[in-house]
């Protein structure tokens, strides 16, 4: 098997309208996949069939070439998907700092015993944990923050703290839920480091919904296009951008992000 | 000297009596201020520590079903495991309710265990309630028993609270606060929500029964008046929002300074005239809410705002240095 992620005719309908229409295609191992297309098109929904926050009509999913039917988020997670969302999801009344150290699997702390009788153990997890935070935060130029409460954070920075959630395990495969949203255009040439970075410095496989095509272009390979709940085109962006049935997507629905690029 | 006494007395009262409800808003805060699950069912748990350790300890009676003299500590421990069981039903079935369904299912759950209270008298002698509860410390002359028996809630209530901020600062306090702030997100970097959110709750509902089966013991008595939701369930959440959610300090400042003031209404109440009086103890919540309520003014999140845990690393410096 050589995709990450398989979406195999992945069908959901919400009342009359169908969101995804037998929807296929595949993230190749080791690869940053985009997935570009206009608003409604069903990106986030299949993301969130994905991580098993949804579930699908029809269709099945593979990750890592097993079928993840039925299972819940928590499960995928330890399967090795991380994600982050469309809209923000931080927990607010917890310190930016906090909100990485949560992250990481099978903390020895998270057991109520273990909080009580063995607080060494747990001490010398929590250091590990706390280092790995920090150079996570230093990374996104987020070390000023590290003691503000999440909820207190821009948008932006939100965005960035959801990447960095993202970095504090060694996950097979992130989604990514429009990262450049709400994050100014000088950050936004770092974050695309960020995530180049990342891509080598593991064996992460990434697949990121964003608008930005500056960013996907410079970023990802393949680029699949979606509209209407189908796939509409894949490949290079240099073979979609030529494309006239994403063009006409693209105008279609009046996104000026496409049409001038 | 006598007045002195008597106001000791009163004093010693009060503390004990806040305490008792210090151990009940820390099980609260656990399950609301740290897990955000809205448990408006307190006066149920309450009342299973409380009737379970009344039942277990109180004298052997011939021809009555009530009472198995076994020791005080047993009732006590029992009485918690009890409630833990109970917890766990009930969380097994309410914790998959959004929080306003969660309040409304343990209201019921409470109203139904005060229905049974009431009603099988074979186990808990009804309306009459079960007298003749042991207290411990009973040797002692005097004021000494009751100064003996607010040490005894101290002890307990301190001991909680170290159990519980042990908690609170651990990475299990830290995925409680993260499932409270956002399920979604906690779900998503792998936590198992339900798995986290019923220990909460039974450790919390823990916390409930051990405050029942200390007022039981406090007052050789209970009946199903002491399960009433107005001096629980109402009582331990004004407690706790004022004092300060998720924040344990607050879950025993709260209880202490409600009480002393709840205590102080029924002075002022006391004064009315006599065809006033039946009125008094609405007059006495009336009042309590408006004091909630200026001080949720004054302090918007209570007198002891939560504050998030200091990072490790501080405590390994403070280490190096001492
Ligand atoms: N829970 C839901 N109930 C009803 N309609 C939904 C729901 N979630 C998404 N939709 C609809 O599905 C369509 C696709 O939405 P979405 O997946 O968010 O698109 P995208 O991320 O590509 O912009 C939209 O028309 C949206 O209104
Ligand atoms: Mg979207």
């Amino acid at each position: 098997m050589s995709a990450i992620i398989a979406v195999d005719r992945i069908t959901k309908r919400y009342g009359g309208l169908t969101v995804l229409d037998a929807c296929s295609f595949e993230v190749p191992r080791g690869s940053i996949t985009g997935l570009i297309g206009p608003n409604g098109a069903g990106k986030t929904t299949l993301f969130n069939i994905i991580a098993g926050v949804t579930r699908a009509d029809h269709g099945r999913i593979l990750l890592d070439g097993a079928d993840v039917a039925g299972k819940k988020p928590h499960e995928l997670f330890q399967l090795g998907l991380a994600r982050t969302f469309q809209i923000p999801k931080e927990w607010t009344r917890m310190t930016v700092l906090e909100n990485l150290m949560v992250v990481p699997r099978q903390q020895a702390g998270e057991g109520v015993l273990a909080a009580w009788f063995e607080r060494g153990r747990v001490r010398r997890e929590e250091m590990a944990i706390l280092r790995r935070a920090e150079a996570t935060l230093e990374i996104l130029g987020l070390s000023g923050h590290r003691a503000a409460l999440a909820g207190t954070l821009s948008g932006g920075q939100k965005k960035l703290m959801e990447l960095g959630r993202t970095m504090m395990v060694d996950a097979k495969v992130v989604l990514l839920d429009e990262p450049g949203a709400g994050v100014n255009r000088t950050l936004l040439g770092d974050l695309a480091q960020h995530i180049e970075r990342l891509h080598r410095g593991h064996a992460t496989s990434f697949c990121i919904i964003e608008h930005d095509m500056d960013l996907i272009a410079r970023l990802c390979d393949p680029v699949i296009v979606m509209a209407e709940g189908r796939v509409l085109a894949e490949g290079k962006m240099a073979e979609i951008k030529a494309d006239a049935r994403v063009r006409a997507a693209y105008l279609g629905a009046a996104s000026p992000g496409m049409a001038a690029a | 000297m006598n007045a002195l006494v008597g106001y000791g007395e009163y004093a010693v009262s009060l503390l004990t009596i806040g305490g008792i409800y210090a151990v009940m808003a820390l099980g609260l805060n656990l399950q609301w201020g740290y897990g955000g699950l809205f448990n408006a069912g307190v006066s149920g748990f309450f009342a299973v520590g409380a009737y379970a350790s009344a039942i277990l300890t109180a004298p052997v009676t011939p021809g009555h079903f009530v009472g198995f003299g076994l020791p005080i500590i047993v009732g006590i421990v029992s009485a918690m495991l009890l409630s833990a069981v109970v917890g766990w039903f009930v969380g097994r079935i309410c914790l998959r309710l959004q929080s306003d369904y969660l309040a409304m299912a343990t209201i019921g759950i409470a109203e139904i265990l005060r229905l049974v209270i009431d009603n099988e008298i074979w186990l808990t002698n009804g309306s009459r309630g079960i007298v003749a509860i042991p207290r411990p410390f009973e040797d002692l002359p005097g004021i000494w028993r009751d100064f003996a028996y607010l040490g005894l809630v101290a002890a307990v209530v301190a001991a909680l609270y170290i159990a519980l901020e042990l908690l609170a600062r651990s990475p299990w306090g830290r995925v409680m606060r993260a499932i409270r702030d956002n399920e979604a997100a906690a779900a998503a970097f792998g936590k198992d929500v339900a798995s986290f959110r019923l220990q909460a709750f039974v450790l919390g509902s823990m916390a409930m029964g051990l405050s029942g089966a200390l007022t039981a013991h406090a007052f050789k008595f209970i009946g199903p008046d002491a399960t009433l939701p107005l001096i629980t369930t109402f009582l331990v959440w004004v407690m706790l929002i004022a004092g300060g959610s998720a924040n344990n300090r607050g879950a025993i400042l709260g209880p202490i300074l409600i009480w002393t003031l709840w205590s102080a209404t029924e002075l002022l109440t006391g004064t009315l005239p006599p065809e006033w009086q039946i009125r008094g103890s609405y007059l006495r919540v009336f009042l309590i809410g408006l004091l909630l309520q200026v001080v949720l003014q004054r302090f918007p999140r209570g007198l002891l705002p939560e504050r998030p845990p200091r990072p490790p690393q501080a405590e390994r410096v403070d280490a190096k240095e001492g």
